[in-house]
């Protein structure tokens, strides 16, 4: 590969304000610049700059051998991706939509997931998932897949909030060792931005964030669901705690159990479908851990256990809206 | 084309060729080269060809022994009949190549490396197998030795080789990696996918197909319409026919495919056709073989037709061929022993390993099986 190692100029304390697509294009170019054997595969992502614009300009910095557009096939981009990580790169797989890692699952579920346990070879490689619905995407563009990934051991699960996040939690997952599934969430590529850190910023896989304080109710969500439940709280005036999970696997339990132990009553939030998902998981752990400490049931806000709909309407009916969120918590407060 | 009449198809292919580099009859892929020149072979690594065959064949049948006395949990996979085309192909490459081997393919582990007795261990689920007891049978690849092992799901790993391979281009190293996969895996959707991808972008792979009359139980005309070895050219590449119970033939056309790799001119596809002499595991009796097709092909058995070469064509002699054999077969005895005085491993360390530490990186294991692949990773480190 042509390019040469170039630390990244890290202004020590200085920040932008991005948007979250910004910041994951941000995070992308810092790790390429810093570290030649970063790659970027995928459909459409080089002169194009993918369907969302997250590689806009990389083929002109990185050349098309780091920016690769790849044949539309998912398994393909995700086993060559294995080959070549197992060979010393480290390659970050674009899927198109969330939606289309059905494509690409053998090859992440048996190949990459398991070939560490199975053979003691690492196979770090980043999948990239632009995922969720809001946008009439239909049940082929919409999907929050992530409980996919959770029930196959071997992969790592994030799902960034914030700008800053998004940028930090590539960066992480890039750098780890594991194959790691990065949700990014389309509805919140343009319509949340924030501070991040410039150059060089890392957010440690598997640790949550107080992303409100609060007293007498928890909210704990990831994805688009924390900007959920950080309206309602707004809305409501109430003392509600929000935490952002930011990382399902691995899943920050102290945080989860120490914001349930100190509110005592607690929503599990997510844009996920219900059944299994990680509202169920998190659930489960309260009632084992900290069932002492409750004052009310956990209850969780999810998307209905449907395919997502076309129609405005529906796919409303389908997925949680701020007044789902404000009607939960407030059920709750009153319990 | 009928599903037993593989080498004697191939045969007749080799008298049609003409060309020995490229034989080309558009349309049906190229064929195999003919021997009008002499072989970058020693006599020692004509030596080691036969010991590796003998040394899958030996190991294999030691397991089927174990499997017997129930000392092999699960179920066990051969590549009885099949031994010419690991170890043919295997011969070819040097250290710094990289290899995703299959479940008939032992001959390869042995030619990059692995010992009897860790194979046999790894079929035992013992700490000493190659997984250590994390997987079982042939899924295993000894990441020291520059392999990754397979997984059940066909052809997987021919994407997993493009990949190490789309490395070296991008690295500019002259490095190959190496793939195996049965004709019944040509019909998934995987397969296409890895063929294109190393079409496109020219990758330094070759993938070796051992069209072995059947997957599982299912003959070849109801896998696909056309051959895959005629499908090679609609992605680009050569794909080349050779007799699979031929190790020379196997060795010739691996060593060209590898060489045309290493200068940059993208991925081959050989076709070795052969037979499966054994059920798909032990648990199929291959009812649906009739008796005198498995007796035809005995009688084209791999490794009693090189020791037949060796005596005739090479120089050796009976008895220096018998004693490679007895060599073999008394040191797997051995290996078995190690094998099985080695402990089950510990209930306390299922869960270790689902996620990594760290990075790893494949070892380029020690060649030393041949002058031929000294002077090959002489060439790749260059």
């Amino acid at each position: 590969m042509s390019a040469t190692a170039e630390r990244p100029e890290t202004r020590e304390g200085s920040t932008a304000e991005l948007t979250y697509l910004e910041a994951i294009s941000d995070g992308l170019r810092c790790e390429m610049r810093r570290d030649p054997t970063v790659l970027c595969m995928g459909e459409d992502i080089g002169a194009f700059g993918g369907a969302f614009k997250v590689t806009d300009g990389f083929v002109e910095e990185f050349g098309a051998e780091r920016v690769l557009d790849t044949p539309l096939a998912e398994n393909a981009i995700i086993g060559t991706a294995v080959g070549a990580a197992v060979e010393g790169l480290r390659p970050v797989c674009e899927m198109q939509f969330a939606d289309f890692i059905s494509c690409g699952f053998d090859q992440l579920v048996n190949v990459a997931a398991k070939l560490h346990y199975r053979q003691g070879v690492a196979a770090p490689i980043v999948v990239r998932l632009p995922s969720g619905g809001g946008f009439s995407g239909g049940p082929f563009h919409s999907q929050n897949p992530e409980a996919w990934f959770l029930q196959s051991p071997g992969l790592k699960v994030v799902a960034p909030a914030t700008a800053a996040d998004a940028k930090g939690l590539l960066v992480a997952a890039i750098r780890d060792p594991n194959p790691v599934c990065y949700l990014e969430h389309k509805g919140l590529y343009r319509y949340v931005r924030g501070e991040v850190p410039e150059g060089d910023y890392e957010v440690e896989l598997g640790k949550a964030r107080i992303a409100r304080e609060g007293e007498e109710l928890s909210v704990i969500a990831y994805g688009s669901a924390v900007h959920l439940a950080l309206d309602a709280a707004e809305a409501l005036g109430e003392s509600i705690e929000v935490v952002d999970l930011r990382s399902l696997c691995p899943l920050d339990t102290e945080a989860v159990l120490a914001s349930a132990r100190k509110t005592g009553k607690v929503l599990v939030a997510h844009e996920a479908t219900q059944s299994c998902g990680v509202g169920a998981e998190v659930a489960a752990l309260i009632a084992a851990e900290a069932f002492e400490d409750l004052d009310a049931p956990v209850r969780r806000l999810t998307a209905a256990d449907s395919p997502i709909p076309f129609s405005p309407p529906l796919e409303q009916a389908i997925l949680p809206q701020l007044d789902d969120m404000k009607e939960a918590c407030s059920e709750l407060l009153a319990y | 084309m009928k599903p037993f009449d593989g080498a004697v198809a191939s045969e007749r292919a080799r008298e049609r060729s003409t060309d020995p580099a490229n034989g080309s009859d558009p349309g049906r892929g190229a064929q195999a080269p003919q021997r009008t020149r002499e072989l970058p072979l020693t006599r020692e690594d004509r030596a080691n060809l036969l010991r590796y065959m003998a040394m899958m064949r030996a190991a294999e049948e030691r397991g089927i022994t174990l499997y017997r006395q129930g000392k092999i949990p699960g179920s066990f996979y051969d590549g009885c009949g099949q031994e010419a085309i690991s170890v043919g192909s295997a011969f070819v490459l040097g250290p710094r190549d990289r290899m995703c081997i299959l479940h008939r393919d032992l001959g390869a582990h042995f030619v990059r490396g692995v010992t009897p007795d860790r194979y046999l261990a790894n079929y035992m689920g013992r700490e000493a197998g190659v997984t250590g007891g994390r997987d079982g049978n042939m899924h295993f690849g000894d990441p020291a030795l520059g392999c990754v092992g397979m997984v059940s799901m066909l052809p997987d790993m021919a994407l997993v080789a493009a990949g190490m391979a789309m490395a070296f281009k991008l690295r500019g190293e002259s490095r190959v990696a190496m793939t195996y996969f049965g004709e019944g895996s040509t019909a998934n959707g995987q397969w296409h996918e890895a063929m294109n991808f190393a079409g496109v972008h020219e990758l330094p792979v070759v993938f070796v197909l051992e069209n072995n009359g059947f997957a599982y139980s299912t003959p070849n005309e109801l896998e696909f319409a056309v051959d895959p070895v005629e499908r090679a050219a609609t992605y680009g590449f050569p794909g080349v026919l050779v007799d699979g119970n031929d190790v020379e033939a196997v060795f010739e056309a691996s060593r060209a495919a590898a060489e045309r790799a290493r200068a940059g001119a993208g991925p081959t596809l050989i076709e070795c056709r052969t037979m499966r002499m054994h059920g798909h595991g032990a648990h199929d009796d291959m009812s649906y073989v009739p008796e005198a097709v498995r007796e035809e092909w005995a009688q084209r058995d791999p490794i009693d037709r090189y020791s037949r070469a060796l005596v005739g064509e090479h120089g050796f002699s009976a008895d220096e061929v018998e004693s490679i054999r007895a060599e073999v077969k008394a040191y797997v005895d051995e290996c078995a022993q190690q094998a099985l005085a080695s402990p089950m491993p510990d209930p306390k360390t299922a869960t270790d390993g689902v996620f990594a530490d760290d990075v790893t990186t494949l070892g380029d294991g020690q060649a030393p099986w041949s002058h031929w692949s000294a002077a090959a990773s002489e060439r790749s480190a260059a």
